[in-house]
């Protein structure tokens, strides 16, 4: 008897089923997680535009006894104290600015040698032993990072070299975080490091180039997109990070004067946001509560573009070599 | 290795040296011999007991099958094999008659006299121009002199006329061959007396491969050549002297090693060889 080839090739509806079903759930995962971000953008979108148009229209509510009704002007005081309507957002940023930069100020030189070294100089069971240990690092909770700035970079190293600054201060905030940021910018340093291929380092070599010289002119340049890519995340890292700031910037409560000097205490946005949410300041105002929003939103675009940079470079890099 | 084999080479590693001009049948001068030269990687020994000369403005060819260890000893000869840390060289390797593995020897220093040409094209992903330059900038050429170093070094490769108006392009954006006759260049740029080629052509198709092999013929006034290649027909056409490598079960790690079955005149290996391994690969009936 011969087959009957349209037996054969019948399509089976039960598994055409199957598989139409495992491609809506999977399509649902990715659809949901997209919503639910944008949820996020928008509720931050709507109480920060609420906050903005509060102090553009005092009511009773909103008068400080001292200067009178809000009004935009209230975004440029300087200090940041929502329970009195100081909104000098200024005094955040700046807070924020300075722990992003003496954090990498700090991370960027050594998680870069680490890098160096591991991709370049050490041997393969050197780099196999060290690299699962970086990655470790960068998974430390940051409240023990907090900590540890507050009970020991404060004290033995920031007090010591600067006699004045307070027990609290931002930089040794800073360099908690850049502690965090270390492992951070050498693992993805390596990574990029790591993918120029080994024919230019060959090439360099067989020029008569030492190790120093091929690293530093051709790993390196070839390199540099990722490089700076993980700077970018470092940073972006840096200015999200709360924990370490909320611990050891030592801004009191839920108030921040405006401050450039990072051996007195500060705050940050993200550790304004923190103190803030937490509700340790219990009479705050709903005007108060919309301005954690509205800080939120600013630290949302700051990150946003940053990430945005960031992947523009890391594009760069897998078009090149 | 048969008696006749090994009775050729050991008469010329006898007379081997700088300028020697004592070999059985004359020659000119040697500018690097290699004597019982064994390559390790870790505990294997991947090529063993080679002794062959490379005569001065001369293309030495090394043709044999794959794994026979032709690459691990061109790549022993300027010290790349350094590169890899587990890699060891047994024996002398010689150049102008000092020992390259020698106390005193930087590896650097020997990588700027013995230059290098990689199986595939690794032009640095920066400016036509700065590939050139690289060597020179490292070695301290002064500056006011790279720009006649570009030309002639590029002229020198046969690809001046291509490149001589997009010098500040980048160099990925040539073709194979191109970017191969630029790492020529590039390797010239540096001014070496030995260049070490290998597999030159293997990635590249016939046109340029022809291109390739008619610069060697015009570099070998200048410099000496020793070429890996796959390609049998490639050495006949290219070379003056010719080493055949093969391998063979070592009887100590009972893993294959490589080992130079003979080293002669091209035109003998592909003739009248000695050997009868020889013979057999060349004339097709193995490998």
């Amino acid at each position: 008897m011969a087959p009957n080839p349209e037996r054969l090739l019948r399509a089976n509806p039960r598994r055409q089923l199957k598989e139409r079903l495992v491609k809506a759930l999977v399509a649902a995962a990715a659809l949901l997680s997209v919503l639910i971000s944008i949820a996020i953008v928008a509720s931050l979108v709507v109480r920060a535009l609420q906050f903005v148009t509060g102090l553009m229209a005092p009511t009773a509510d909103t008068m400080d006894e001292a200067t009178g009704p809000v009004s935009l002007w209230n975004l440029v005081a300087d200090q940041w104290a929502p329970r009195f309507f100081e909104f000098g957002i200024g005094t955040l940023i700046v807070g924020s600015l300075l722990v992003t930069v003496i954090a990498m100020a700090l991370a960027t030189p050594i998680g870069l040698g680490a890098a160096i070294y591991l991709s370049e100089y050490a041997d393969a069971r050197v780099r196999r032993i060290v690299k699962p240990i970086l990655e470790v690092l960068a998974g430390i909770p940051s409240v023990v990072l907090g900590f540890f700035a507050l009970r020991w970079i404060s004290p033995n190293l920031v007090q010591v070299i600067f006699p004045s600054a307070g027990g609290q201060n931002l930089l040794a905030a800073g360099l908690g975080v850049g502690l965090l940021t270390i492992p951070l910018i050498a693992s993805i340093s390596e990574d990029a490091m790591a993918s120029v291929p080994d024919a230019l380092r060959q090439a360099s070599a067989g020029l008569g180039a030492r190790k120093r010289r091929t690293t530093l002119s051709v790993v390196l340049p070839a390199a540099v997109s990722g490089l700076v890519a993980a700077l970018i995340v470092a940073v972006s890292r840096a200015i999200g990070e709360t924990m370490v700031v909320f611990l050891a910037a030592g801004a009191s409560g839920n108030s921040a004067q405006f401050t450039a000097n990072p051996l007195d205490r500060g705050s940050t946005m993200t550790a304004a946001m923190a103190s803030q949410a937490s509700g340790t300041d219990g009479t705050i105002s709903e005007l108060g509560f919309n301005s954690l929003f509205f800080v939120g939103f600013v630290l949302f675009v700051i990150t946003l573009l940053l990430n945005l940079l960031a992947d523009r470079f890391v594009r760069r890099v897998r078009q090149s070599y | 290795m048969t008696e006749q084999s090994s009775s050729r080479i050991d008469q010329s590693a006898a007379v081997a040296g700088y300028a020697s001009a004592l070999d059985v049948e004359p020659k000119g001068p040697t500018v690097m011999n290699l004597d019982q030269v064994s390559v390790y990687y870790g505990d294997f020994r991947a090529v063993r007991d080679v002794t062959m000369p490379v005569y001065e403005h001369e293309i030495t060819a090394m043709i044999g099958p794959s794994g026979c260890g032709k690459s691990t000893v061109l790549r022993s000869l300027n010290r790349m094999n350094d590169l890899i840390p587990t890699a060891r060289v047994e024996g002398s390797i010689s150049y102008m008659g000092v020992d390259l593995y020698g106390p005193n020897v930087d590896p650097v220093e020997v990588r700027r006299r013995i230059g290098m040409v990689f199986q595939k094209p690794n032009p640095f992903p920066k400016s036509i121009r700065e590939n050139i330059t690289y060597g020179p900038k490292i070695a301290g050429i002064a500056k006011s002199e790279w720009p006649a170093l570009v030309e002639s070094s590029l002229r020198s490769a046969a690809i001046w006329d291509e490149v001589k108006d997009r010098l500040d392009d980048s160099a990925l954006g040539l073709s194979g061959g191109q970017q191969q006759r630029l790492c020529i260049a590039r390797a010239i740029a540096t001014k070496p007396d030995v260049l070490l080629m290998d597999e030159p052509c293997s990635a590249l198709d016939p046109i340029a491969t022809g291109r390739i092999e008619d610069l060697m013929q015009q570099l070998k006034d200048e410099y000496s050549i020793v070429i890996v290649t796959h390609n049998m027909q490639q050495a006949a056409r290219v070379s003056d002297h010719c080493a055949f490598f093969t391998t063979e079960v070592d009887a100590d790690s009972e893993r294959r090693t490589g080992q130079l079955v003979e080293f002669s005149e091209t035109t003998r290996i592909f003739s009248n060889p000695s050997d009868e391994r020889t013979e057999n690969y060349v004339t097709g009936r193995f490998g």
